[in-house]
């Protein structure tokens, strides 16, 4: 019985240090004062001071971080109604809408990034920040009502029905009752939002334009070259920005009313 | 409830107007678009032809989609064999320790998988840690080529993926009724029995779902071809990549991308028809 449990904990082991091998492999030699080499020669910030010197670059992870911001927001905004409507009410081709939010979800990123570029093309949208903006807030909706959805479903309805009863219109209902309520998980679709947004590659690749240029497309342009300490510290700042937002979505939705 | 609802309008409007103009719309244009001739100045000529269907069954480029099945298909067995064992034995710890555990494994989920990609590189380049690792254990006189190969590609691909399959399998397992197992075990089913009868089916549902978020951008992932197969392994993502970014030709390019539409309609129906049978079955 010993020896079962030794082979499933080894099991859990491996795969967890296959998952986060290369990772943290890419974290420490982010830190490592040798340039070309593998051999561990001291701690350094240089990598980090070298992105932080580059004025183009910086530019470039402003782009991304308003990119992010903004698609987050629209698409919470969008995202959240659109959850709470399926919850509430009863429409019209609602059962289809259901199933076109999790096509989209599931959606390989290729196929999405040229039916958008194709779209932009036959309105003669210049591709650039707005057909970006579009396109993120397109690929971030379904994570949203997801998020939203998933919360809801442990949702008291006698205090939405108690609202009606004292009057307030559904507008009102919303804002002060079922948002508040829901407030943890539009925070936390928020952030997946935001991380993805921040991470894509694959649909920005096709929609994004010279005159915005965006950090994962940099970060693609750059990896392409070959491996240099730079492009493992703003990797490791990636991973840090990513980890922090992922931890704080999951402790709101973690956290119960 | 009244019909006059502000609120509703707004929220059923927003959200349906903008799923009809960047979900159905955009699609609906790249199947029209499969169907239209290359054009010389503009993009696409209005007129119809099944040339870019033609083309797909071309020996060069159906070369390429059997090779990237093939790359995808075996990715998404690897990830299906090494993480369903893991989602099990995730479920069966215990309460206390799970969410740490399937936190560790939703961080490389939401986790850039270009990122990720570029880690792999670091371990598998010629003077990478694996190498070194070989050397240094005497296993191999000099460093081996491992980047820029078929293998390389496969590894890369089921290190990104693996966590898509994982969490559909362990939200599947989960929900999996204990009770079922130990009932068929006191009417003598064996292992294999218990297995093949009650836990596929079912959690077939979250198989499925697992099979489709590996396999699909298994086909499409174009950087980690490039950035681990190199010139060498060519995915249909690269394909469809190229088509509209070097040799604008749309309405190919359209067209390999209907067809992958068309393997995630399949995978679909056959999500479909089996959550339907598993939630049927669980019924008492």
């Amino acid at each position: 019985m010993n020896l079962k449990r030794a082979v499933r904990s080894a099991y859990l082991v491996l795969i967890y240090g296959f998952l986060y091998t290369p990772i943290l492999v890419l974290v420490v030699y982010s830190f490592n004062g040798s340039k070309y080499s593998l051999e561990w020669r001291g701690l350094t910030w240089e990598w980090y001071r070298n992105l932080f010197d580059d004025p183009d670059l910086l530019q470039v992870a402003l782009n991304s971080a308003v990119l992010a911001t903004l698609s987050a927001t629209m698409a919470t905004l969008i995202g959240t109604m659109a959850a709470v409507a399926l919850y509430r009410y009863r429409f019209f081709g609602k059962q289809l809408l259901n199933a076109l939010i999790f096509v989209l979800m599931m959606t390989p990123d290729i196929v999405m990034g040229i039916a958008l570029l194709i779209l932009f093309a036959s309105l003669s949208l210049p591709l650039g920040f707005w057909t970006l903006l579009l396109a993120h807030i397109t690929f971030n909706i379904p994570f949203v009502v997801v998020t939203v959805l998933s919360r809801i479903s442990g949702f008291d309805r006698h205090l939405v029905e108690a609202a009606k009863d004292l009057g307030a219109t559904e507008f009102q209902t919303f804002r002060r009752v079922v948002l508040p309520l829901l407030m943890p998980a539009v925070v936390a679709g928020w952030l997946l939002s935001f991380t993805l947004s921040m991470d894509d590659v694959m649909v920005s690749f096709f929609v994004t334009g010279p005159t915005f240029e965006i950090l994962p497309l940099k970060i693609y342009s750059m990896v392409r070259l070959g491996v240099t300490p730079e492009i493992n510290a703003l990797c490791t700042i990636m991973l840090g920005v990513t980890l922090s937002m992922i931890l704080l979505a999951q402790l709101l939705l973690r956290e119960k009313t | 409830m009244r019909i006059r609802e502000p609120f509703k309008l707004v929220a059923v409007g927003t959200i349906w107007f903008w799923l009809i103009t960047f979900a159905l719309l955009p699609n609906l244009l790249v199947i029209i678009a499969g169907f239209l001739e290359r054009g010389s100045d503009e993009f696409v000529t209005f007129a119809f032809t099944l040339d870019s269907y033609r083309r797909l069954l071309d020996p060069l480029y159906l070369g390429v989609l059997l090779n990237s099945l093939y790359l995808a298909a075996v990715t998404t067995v690897l990830c299906l064999l090494l993480g369903f064992p893991f989602a099990y034995l995730l479920t069966r710890l215990p309460t206390r320790w799970r969410p740490l555990l399937l936190l560790l494994v939703i961080i490389p989920f939401w986790t850039s998988s270009l990122v990720r990609t570029y880690a792999m590189v670091i371990i598998l380049q010629t003077n990478g840690l694996l190498n070194q690792l070989l050397l240094e254990l005497g296993l191999i006189a000099e460093p081996l080529e491992l980047l820029y190969t078929g293998p390389a590609v496969i590894a890369g691909m089921l290190y990104t993926l693996l966590p898509f399959m994982i969490l559909p399998l362990y939200a599947a397992l989960e929900k999996l009724d204990r009770r079922l197992i130990e009932a068929a075990r006191d009417l003598g089913a064996g292992r294999v029995t218990i297995f093949l009868r009650i836990v596929v089916p079912l959690t077939l549902p979250g198989i499925i779902a697992g099979c489709m978020l590996t396999f699909l951008p298994g086909l499409g992932m174009f950087y980690v071809a490039d950035l681990l197969g190199g010139a060498k392994a060519l995915l249909v993502g690269n394909l469809i990549r190229d088509q509209f970014l070097s040799a604008r030709d749309w309405p190919f390019g359209a067209a390999t991308s209907v067809m992958l539409t068309v393997l995630m309609g399949l995978l679909l129906w056959a999500y479909y028809l089996s959550s339907r049978r598993a939630s049927r079955g669980a019924l008492p």
